[in-house]
């Protein structure tokens, strides 16, 4: 179950700039904390997050376990087309998060 | 009929300036009020409020099956946006059939034993949170409305003694900051008035979503007390003491804090 939140405008003029802003529900845990039993509690973070219109890449970035829980992500791109947001979460434990916005160019 | 009509006018003034007069009179502030504005920002905006998250995952959970009734939450009370609104603003109240208050999170563990016929849901878990999130929710905006149930005075004046009390190490009674010296500062942080007025909470420095529960805890913590234990009556009497004392005040839950 993810759990994604996502505000991004439906409609933008043609060479507007939009905000787009990305929130997801993950634990980031380090990897460095002990848990109950004094035992190290294994990494779990989110290791890569890219967006892409209409498959070009508009912004990628790299995260790090000292990154906060439920990470917000917040970028800027230029509306050239109508098209698709595409954005991804991939990390440990196998994560590949993936949700879609259009966004209608006029 | 006219004269009616101006006398039914100048009533509404009245009502209306009372009112006014009475919120401008009204000097007691919410924690988001002293927070700074870029968090202010964070809560509002359903998007970048990270409580809204666990609201989102509540409603998850809200229609999923659980127990051997094998039955949801919405099975039973429907969409939560009609059947759960405005419960967060009375509650902690005395259940049908029992006789000692219980807060949110005490309710719905009710429900789950009596109802799904499921294992309570531990405290301080995420599901259990989230459903408690995702009510509260429900109620947001609305003014606090403890009920009427003379059963719950002796209980909120036990609540009452409890907030009044010295205790712990450092000997000082939640009064002592959070009445005496609320909106100084304790260290680098401004002590609020300890409004229950955003629970369940989105704590920055908790990175997670906790309960009013955890809240107390933390404060006894502070003070060098022994927090009661989790399932203690101690804290459903406190919480009926703090609704009371914030009694019309709005409901933000999910609120963020630093």
């Amino acid at each position: 179950m993810a759990n994604v939140l996502v505000n991004a405008p439906k409609t933008a003029k043609r060479g507007a700039v939009v905000e787009i802003k990305a929130l997801i529900l993950h634990p980031m845990e380090t990897g460095f904390r002990p848990g109950t039993m004094g035992k190290i509690i294994p990494r779990n973070i989110i290791e890569r997050f890219t967006a892409t219109w209409n498959d070009a890449e508009i912004f990628s970035m790299d995260m790090s376990p000292a990154i906060s829980a439920n990470p917000f992500v917040s970028f800027f791109a230029m509306a050239a087309e109508s098209g698709t947001v595409r954005l991804r979460w991939t990390g440990d434990e196998g994560l590949v998060v993936e949700e879609r916005v259009a966004i209608a160019v006029e | 009929m006219k004269l009616l009509r101006i006398a039914f006018g100048l009533v509404i003034v009245f009502a209306a300036s009372w009112a006014a007069a009475r919120v401008a009179t009204d000097k007691r502030r919410s924690g988001h009020q002293d927070m700074g504005e870029a968090l202010q920002k964070m809560q509002d905006d359903d998007t970048a409020n990270p409580g809204m998250l666990f609201v989102q995952l509540g409603g998850q959970f809200w229609a999923k099956a659980a127990g051997a009734a094998d039955k949801s939450c919405a099975d039973c009370h429907g969409s939560a946006a009609t059947s759960m609104k405005g419960v967060a603003a009375r509650y902690p109240a005395i259940p049908q059939g029992a006789e000692a208050p219980l807060d949110l999170e005490g309710r719905i563990n009710l429900c789950r034993t009596e109802n799904q016929k499921a294992e309570r849901l531990p405290p301080e878990s995420r599901e259990l949170l989230a459903l408690e999130a995702y009510v509260a929710h429900q109620s947001r905006g609305m003014p606090i409305a403890p009920p009427a149930d003379p059963r719950l005075g002796a209980f909120r004046a036990r609540g009452a003694e409890i907030y009044r009390a010295r205790q712990g190490q450092l000997n000082l009674s939640c009064a002592i900051c959070h009445d005496d010296n609320a909106g100084k500062k304790l260290a680098g942080v401004t002590i609020p008035e300890a409004h229950p007025t955003g629970y369940p909470i989105y704590r920055l420095e908790w990175q997670a979503l906790g309960s009013l529960k955890r809240r107390l805890r933390n404060c006894l913590v502070g003070i060098r007390a022994e927090a009661y234990a989790y399932d203690a009556p101690e804290y459903v009497m406190l919480e009926l003491f703090l609704m009371d004392r914030a009694r019309g005040m709005t409901l933000e839950s999910p609120g963020v804090r630093p």
